[in-house]
């Protein structure tokens, strides 16, 4: 009897399904409607293409959608990317430091800006609207004096090939990737603080009512969430032969946009990591299905901007009639 | 108006505005109305009574109409009454105050009477002409407030009457008053109470819904009973008793309500809190809890009762004193640090502080003992089941999964979730902070035997409450708080409420 209480693991995947049938269908539509009108999408090639591209913003939702869960967000992503790519590329290329060292130090600046964020949130009790945002500034702003404003060329090809080599055919970028989200899942549910992230963003006085170090806890995850977009900045660095301080701005708000489409609520508390990657390939997959139709990028932004409301509105209603139920 | 009163002072029966007949009513899996009948007269006052998940709030909500009853027919002055919309419930008179007060606080009294009409001319609002109106409103109903003042600076009895004079301002007749009195202090329930015998008077019908059996029998002329969505039947209230009521409501002898067991009190002192303060909250505060007893605190609400269960629990900061368990002083800087020496507390409030509403039952059952199944990257799932399913049957929650969202358990059903989480870190010391308000009478008396069953195991509860016969039933010694401090420690054969009161309006 008690056996019913708890339902079977095999059923995961179909209440996966149900809980996001919308986006889920979403994205079926969206990749049958382009295969038709581009022959070339659904080729091998473009796909591989595809994933490589959406494995940035893939990264930084994997951040985001922890800072999301918790309350609050981190509007430096795209900051900590072009920060933690400057730096790398500096390092290696002026002050002379190997490969693994300078790589270390451009993760380290992804970490030290969330620990910021971090310690004004949880501590100061800033809105992590506003620390983050002001880590934005600072973040890129250093990025800029790092380099003199300009991009610092890397010619060390053992670097570059850690962005555009390949392993079995698959883009490394695609492999990181996939390799972070299973990490980034495992972590939040197999691991008390990854109940706990659920706790403070369900009801932060609850949490601390409990028990829970609810300090600790934002402090974690602004910390993953810069180290997660360093990583991301020094990959893009490799694939990009250079550290570009202007890179990436704006690539916080994508963030932003794929985990709403992917169901993590706003107010914290819910959210998957699996469900959050299906709003990041529903925003890749347009974003490649309109320039392999030609369509001019102006117009891109109008599409995505109407397909992220239509997406939540759906979402909204459906939610809404759950609660009535 | 018709005459309601006689010569002799007496309430006279009416006539029946509101007929409710064999009322159905569907949700998915869940048959919440099966065949509920009420039957409210002009000018009384009708108790509806009912566990929790008994229907009562899906009644009204159909009189209300927000929701549509699947079968059933409503009678208003005899006449079958269409209720389509929320405004068509207006057009009939039917106001409902829901527990939860639905004012704007930062606009007037006048603005918020006012709120749903529509601005004459060109959407300007005549401040001056509104605030006279609402002031005409208040002064008839005797209630003493001026129009103009923001509704955020009002006590909640005073937002409550505002409540149900702009009930009134829409020609109200059936008001519908859910647990009015949940947070109101015992002055203010005596106001409200002297307003509702105002309404009966002019012949307005009342509706009132509330757990607290003395409060009933204190303000309700008949009684409407209600169990598992059917009415069990409608009694008289001077007619009726309190275990009569309770038979009704659980469908069972509950041979006492408060389970008297005798307790075995070991002479070992578990806590021991020694010149506690805490400048401008609380001063002075000494005791002493032995292994096994139960220990009341009680006092006015604001006598600082829960302020000091908080900062022996480490949510709050103390200035000076000591805590000491097992005759070692505590270093409790942190919830996580009492969780470690030993202490739970089941806080006052359960949805802002006790459950994560959103999450699952399963999840908030377990949040205090992560430790014991997860580990590195790794859930034990059987060691997960093993603690829910034996809290889950030592406890009797009824819930149709783990899965469940706790906010879609009852009150009981709540309680019973912080009860269980905090049962699970297996604490020496309980703290409850008003364990039954708001739940139902059988939860109610589980809890009480819950409370007694653990004294047994050796565990020692510090029992928070403000309800007199509860925290006198229960407690082996009362600890009674007035402004800030202990004024009174009470053994059993002192116990009375004359006492107790005494004790918490003056000093010593």
């Amino acid at each position: 009897m008690a056996g019913e209480l708890l339902k079977s693991r095999s059923s995961a995947f179909t209440t996966f399904l149900k809980k996001n049938i919308a986006i889920v269908s979403g994205l079926v539509v969206l990749c049958v409607v382009l295969s038709f009108a581009s022959p070339y999408f659904l080729t091998k090639h473009n796909i591989m293409t595809l994933l490589r591209q959406i494995s940035t913003n893939a990264i930084l939702t994997l951040g985001m959608m922890m800072c999301i869960m918790i309350g609050g967000i981190d509007l430096s992503l795209g900051s900590v990317v072009a920060l933690s790519g400057t730096v790398t590329a500096v390092l290696i290329t002026r002050a002379g430091f190997g490969i693994p060292l300078a790589i270390l130090m451009g993760l380290l600046s992804g970490v030290v800006c969330g620990l910021f964020s971090g310690l004004f949130v949880a501590y100061i009790k800033v809105p992590a609207f506003v620390a983050t945002l002001a880590v934005m500034n600072v973040a890129r702003g250093a990025a800029y004096i790092a380099t003199n404003a300009n991009p610092v060329r890397i010619t060390v090809e053992a670097f570059n090939n850690l962005g555009i080599g390949f392993v079995a055919g698959i883009p490394l970028p695609v492999i990181y990737t996939a390799v972070l989200v299973i990490l980034v899942s495992l972590f939040l549910n197999k691991t008390r603080m990854g109940r706990y992230i659920y706790a403070v963003g369900g009801n932060l006085e609850a949490a601390r009512y409990s028990g829970i170090n609810v300090k600790a806890v934002q402090i974690t995850v602004h910390v993953l969430s810069g180290f997660l977009a360093a990583f991301a900045g020094i990959v893009l660095a490799a694939r990009m032969y250079s550290g570009q301080p202007a890179v990436a701005s704006g690539w916080e708000l994508d963030a932003v946009a794929a985990s709403v489409l992917g169901g993590v609520s706003l107010l914290g508390g819910t959210g998957s990591v699996a469900s959050a990657m299906i709003g990041v390939l529903i925003i890749g997959v347009l974003q490649n299905g309109l320039n392999l139709l030609n369509v001019h990028s102006f117009w891109q932004l109008v599409v995505k901007g109407i397909v992220i409301l239509i997406a939540v509105t759906f979402d909204m209603l459906r939610s809404r009639k759950a609660e009535e139920n | 108006m018709l005459p309601l009163i006689s010569a002799k002072g007496e309430y006279v029966v009416g006539k029946t505005v509101l007929r409710m007949v064999d009322i159905d009513k569907r949700f998915p899996g869940v048959h919440a109305l099966k065949s509920a009948n009420l039957e409210v007269k002009e000018g009384e006052v009708h108790a509806l009574l009912g566990g929790n998940g008994a229907g009562k709030s899906t009644l009204m909500k159909i009189l209300g109409a927000i929701y549509q009853p699947d079968g059933g027919e409503i009678f208003i002055d005899g006449q079958p009454a269409q209720l389509a919309s929320v405004r068509d419930a207006q057009g009939y008179g039917i106001s409902i105050i829901h527990q939860e007060l639905m004012l704007f606080p930062e606009l007037s009294i006048a603005e918020n009477m006012f709120i749903g009409e529509r601005p004459e001319g060109y959407g300007y609002i005549n401040r001056k002409e509104m605030e006279r109106r609402a002031q005409a409103v208040l002064d008839d109903l005797g209630i003493r407030l001026q129009a103009g003042t923001v509704v955020s600076s009002l006590s909640l009895a005073q937002q409550q009457l505002v409540e149900i004079a702009r009930a009134l301002s829409f020609n109200a007749r059936i008001i519908v008053m859910d647990e009015p009195t949940s947070s109101l202090s015992n002055k203010e329930v005596e106001m409200l109470f002297e307003f509702i015998r105002k309404l009966k008077k002019n012949g307005v019908a009342i509706i009132y819904i509330s757990h607290k059996l003395d409060e009933l029998f204190e303000i309700s002329d008949r009684i409407t009973v209600l169990r598992d969505g059917e009415t069990v039947g409608t009694v008289i209230t001077k007619e009726t008793t309190e275990d009569d009521l309770i038979r009704m409501m659980v469908g069972r002898e509950l041979s006492s309500f408060y389970s008297q067991a005798q307790r075995e009190i070991s002479p070992e002192v578990v806590l021991e809190v020694r010149g506690l303060a805490k400048e401008g909250v609380f001063h002075d505060i000494n005791f002493q809890l032995r292994k096994g007893e139960i220990l009341g605190f009680t006092g006015l609400v604001g006598s600082g009762r829960t302020e000091v269960m908080e900062a022996i629990f480490g949510i709050r900061s103390f200035d000076r004193g000591e805590i000491l368990l097992r005759g070692s002083r505590a270093e409790i800087k942190s919830p996580t640090d009492a969780i470690a020496a030993g202490l739970a507390l089941v806080p006052e409030d359960r949805k802002a502080h006790g459950l994560i509403l959103k999450n699952t039952v399963g999840f908030n059952m377990t949040i205090t003992v992560l430790k014991e199944f997860i580990g590195s990257f790794r859930v034990d799932r059987k060691a997960e089941r093993s603690i829910l399913d034996s809290y889950k049957e030592r406890l009797r929650i009824v819930t149709p999964s783990y899965r469940q969202i706790a906010a879609k358990l009852s009150g009981g059903n709540q309680q019973k979730v912080v009860l269980a989480k905090w049962l699970a870190t297996k604490p020496l010391v309980l703290i409850l902070d008003e364990p039954t308000r708001g739940i139902d009478v059988g939860a109610k008396a589980e809890i009480y035997t819950l409370m007694h069953d653990l004294t047994k195991q050796g565990v020692s509860i510090i029992m928070v409450s403000s309800e007199l016969p509860e925290v006198m039933a229960m407690s082996d010694r009362i600890c009674v708080m007035n402004e800030g401090t202990i004024s009174a420690t009470l053994a059993k054969e002192e116990f009375s409420e004359e006492k107790i009161v005494a004790y918490s309006v003056r000093r010593g």
